[in-house]
């Protein structure tokens, strides 16, 4: 069975120690953790996670299993990815010349991007897109030279009036 | 692999069971009670009274005095039993929870008390047993400061623990007491980890903790054995499904495994194998859910089984596994495990369900429920050429042997023992050969008798489980401590020995066999399969006198060379007062036989040739 993309929705407790239970548990059972982005939901007791990871079905199931089990986690669900709206934050600091100045401004509004800081030498721009696309921004930044990033990892809802 | 599941865990319903976690014990006060204030020292003992804690094992440290102060106050409830180390003390908690089926309590301080705890803590996880463990911790105020004896044993314990907690409000102490030995003893029990730091101990909380017990009744619930569930129609389909498996099955085998023992369903699992004429064959950890007597009980399977559970397994076209997690011990190699063959497992882990090997069908929940509901849907069945091949295999293999053939073997030391036991005696093993040699040859005949480290295989686990094991049977029967047999080895009993100190104090009737070769027996054999006789740092070259010690620690002991000599002792040991060791002489080429070795498969087995035909016990 091939390994493909794992995108999984997590609510758990909002409490200190959840996090280090969970990353501890992809450490233990070996799965591969790409990204874990968290954050509080509408309910300030509920924390939401997105982990992004990579492996076959039974991996998939597994993970989703463990994870259920422990204490503070209160649900887990797939959110396969065809069915799911995944967005990527991040910051990219870019050095800039006279000469190309105009060409990284260009670069930065093709990709629908803005600017939030910018000085003689350097031009940082916040991105937000699907992953591949900020995978693309990157690339098209080496040109120019990119000075440091900063990337905020996969949220995924579902598609529709789907929800975890 | 088709691959179907149904779940329906009595507590699978964990949204709602959770979202009530932080109301602490308001369910279980009456509204008549008043608040008290109490400081949280005076919370956790009482919260262990509430929960009907009869005895905790442990020892006192500096973070936590307080804790001590209270339960000398109480210590009309609580019976303590201070140990040698903190080690011996889990594995004593240990000991008494697989004796009883009741969870066992652990104290210890912070720092080094409570990293002392860790093995133990491991060794329960992964054979699934209820333990709480309560340490101290330096103050929150001088959390993170690299303060004395500070340690993050929250952050240590995560991989070892079913759930932890540090209570860092004394508000939340209750609730979360509460609900340690709730997820300890519920769904598929393990331990839990309470880290308490020292001024919560002192804080001041107003409450009203029932801890007198009128919540006798809650607790009564709680270890009732569940009979019936309803089931969703997912579930009922999977269960038709099990049921045609079990129908066209020819040669249907019950590999039945410790969660038999945890869910109490042994008798569920026997009528359930009288339905479906179906052979059984249990893992190191369901040993005793089938009486060794019973005539479909094969015996133990997996790497040092019996060679005759071993050949039924694989000729078995139908495994129906039982509380069993398929682990490689187990199986050996799983393509040829699987080969051939199809699946059920019924389990209350899901995440058991298609861990180790892919089934057919997965039945997750209560064990109980499952069974009747999975036998009411069955017609009674016969496999008369099944039991017919059993019973040729019966006759021409036996398997448990020791490749050499003195009088004065494990087999006829263990022989020795059981003829002054009875089916009660409460048999305590360490890990190594001698471990393997008690699961093949003594004859368990009735639950949790066996107290031995399956799934981690802790050397030093023996000392400490014998005596929680013997003090748990004296409470659980309100009778005085009964003889409690620890099989051990000379290498595993170095580990932890200094638990003699202990066994005395309590004046515990504890019988000590010392299988002594002198040498690492178990991987000695493997360096002498695998290794070309390599023994590295595995001769010990110790000149430990084990009569001597154990006098020196206030016990009795003597050697015995030969199996006359050994009778002797045994007539002694089993009518002394205290602790009686026996350091019995053995060879140190003996082996465990049969053996699979590592990921090989059946025909890889290597068995004892004269343990055949006739020598057959």
């Amino acid at each position: 069975v091939a390994d493909s993309k794992i995108i999984i929705g997590v609510l758990v407790n909002n409490k200190p120690g959840v996090l280090m239970h969970i990353t501890e548990l992809f450490t233990k059972r070996c799965f591969n953790i790409d990204s874990l982005v968290v954050g509080m939901t509408e309910k300030p007791a509920i924390s939401r996670m997105t982990i992004t990871s990579i492996g076959d079905v039974q991996i998939e199931n597994q993970i989703v299993k463990q994870l259920s089990k422990l204490h503070d986690v209160l649900h887990v669900a797939v959110i396969p990815e065809n069915k799911a709206t995944v967005r990527e934050h991040m910051l990219i600091k870019m050095e800039v010349t006279a000469e190309t100045s105009s060409a990284v401004t260009e670069m930065i509004n093709a990709f629908a991007a803005k600017v939030i800081d910018f000085t003689a030498s350097t031009v940082t721009a916040e991105v937000t897109g699907e992953v591949e696309n900020n995978d693309r921004f990157v690339e098209a930044s080496k040109e120019y030279g990119i000075i440091e990033i900063c990337r905020a990892g996969a949220q995924a809802l579902h598609r529709g009036n789907t929800s975890l | 692999v088709m691959n179907e599941v149904a779940t329906h865990a009595p507590e699978a319903n964990p949204a709602s069971a959770k979202a009530e976690q932080n109301c602490p014990t308001t369910d279980s006060v009456s509204d008549a009670a008043q608040k008290e204030t109490m400081t949280g020292a005076q919370i956790i003992v009482r919260s262990l009274i509430a929960q009907k804690v009869d005895v905790v094992f442990g020892y006192p440290g500096g973070q936590v005095l307080d804790l001590y102060d209270e339960l000398y106050l109480h210590s009309k409830h609580i019976q303590h039993v201070i140990t040698a180390h903190e080690q011996g003390a889990v594995h004593a908690a240990d000991g008494f929870a697989r004796a009883t089926g009741k969870t066992g309590v652990v104290i210890a301080t912070s720092g080094p008390g409570a990293t002392n705890l860790v093995t133990g803590i491991a060794t329960a996880q992964l054979d699934s047993i209820p333990l709480v463990a309560i340490t101290g911790n330096v103050a929150t105020t001088l959390l993170g400061k690299d303060s004395f004896q500070e340690t993050d044993i929250f952050g240590i314990t995560i991989p070892v623990t079913k759930h932890n907690y540090i209570v860092k409000n004394v508000e939340d102490l209750p609730g979360v007491l509460a609900e340690a030995f709730e997820v300890a003893q519920s769904g598929r029990p393990g331990p839990v980890l309470v880290d308490v730091p020292r001024d919560v101990q002192k804080a001041l909380f107003s409450c009203n903790l029932d801890w007198q017990g009128e919540n006798d009744q809650k607790v009564e619930n709680a270890l009732q054995v569940k009979g019936s569930i309803s089931f969703s129609s997912g579930e009922i389909s999977s269960f038709k499904k099990a049921a045609e498996l079990i129908a066209s099955s020819k040669r249907p085998l019950i590999y039945c495994g410790g969660g038999t023992l945890a869910a109490a369903a042994q008798q569920h699992v026997i009528d359930f194998a009288d339905h479906i004429d179906a052979a059984i064959g249990c893992t190191i950890m369901g040993l005793t859910a089938i009486p060794a007597s019973h005539p479909r009980n094969l015996g133990m399977t997996g790497m040092h089984g019996r060679e005759l559970a071993i050949r039924a397994v694989d000729s078995a076209d139908l495994i129906i596994a039982i509380g069993a997690r398929f682990s490689d011990r187990a199986t050996g190699n799983k393509e040829h495990f699987t080969q051939g063959k199809s699946f059920i497992h019924i389990d209350i882990d899901p995440a058991e369900i298609d861990k180790n090997i892919l089934v057919d069908v997965a039945l997750v929940g209560d064990m109980n429920a499952t069974l009747n509901y999975l036998l009411a849907q069955l017609p009674g069945k016969q496999n008369a050429a099944w039991q017919k091949e059993i019973a040729e295999m019966r006759n021409s293999f036996c398997g448990a042997g020791t490749s050499r053939h003195a009088s004065f073997s494990a087999k006829n030391i263990i022989k020795a023992v059981q003829e002054r036991t009875d089916a009660e005696t409460i048999i305590a093993t360490d890990v190594g050969q001698h471990q393997m040699w008690v699961a093949q040859n003594y004859q368990f005949e009735k639950p949790r008798t066996f107290l031995t480290s399956g799934g981690l295989g802790t050397m030093g686990f023996g000392m400490g489980a014998a005596m929680g094991g013997c003090i748990g049977k004296s409470l659980a029967t309100n009778s005085a401590p009964k003889k409690t047999v620890l099989f051990t080895g000379d290498g595993s009993f170095g580990m932890n020995l200094n638990e003699m100190a202990t066994a005395v104090s309590q004046n515990l009737p504890l019988v000590i066999i010392v299988m002594n070769n002198g040498v690492l027996g178990m991987v000695r054999q493997w360096q002498s399969l695998f290794y070309d006789e390599r023994y590295s740092q595995t001769t010990l070259s110790r000149a430990t006198d084990f009569p001597a010690l154990a006098q020196a620690f206030g016990a009795n002991g003597c050697k015995a060379h030969t199996l006359s000599e050994l009778n002797v002792a045994l007539d002694e040991a089993f009518s002394a007062q205290g602790p009686y060791l026996i350091d019995c002489v053995i060879n140190e080429d003996d082996r465990v036989l049969p053996m699979i070795p590592p990921g090989g498969t059946i025909n890889d087995m290597l068995v004892d040739e004269e343990e055949k035909g006739e020598n057959c016990g």
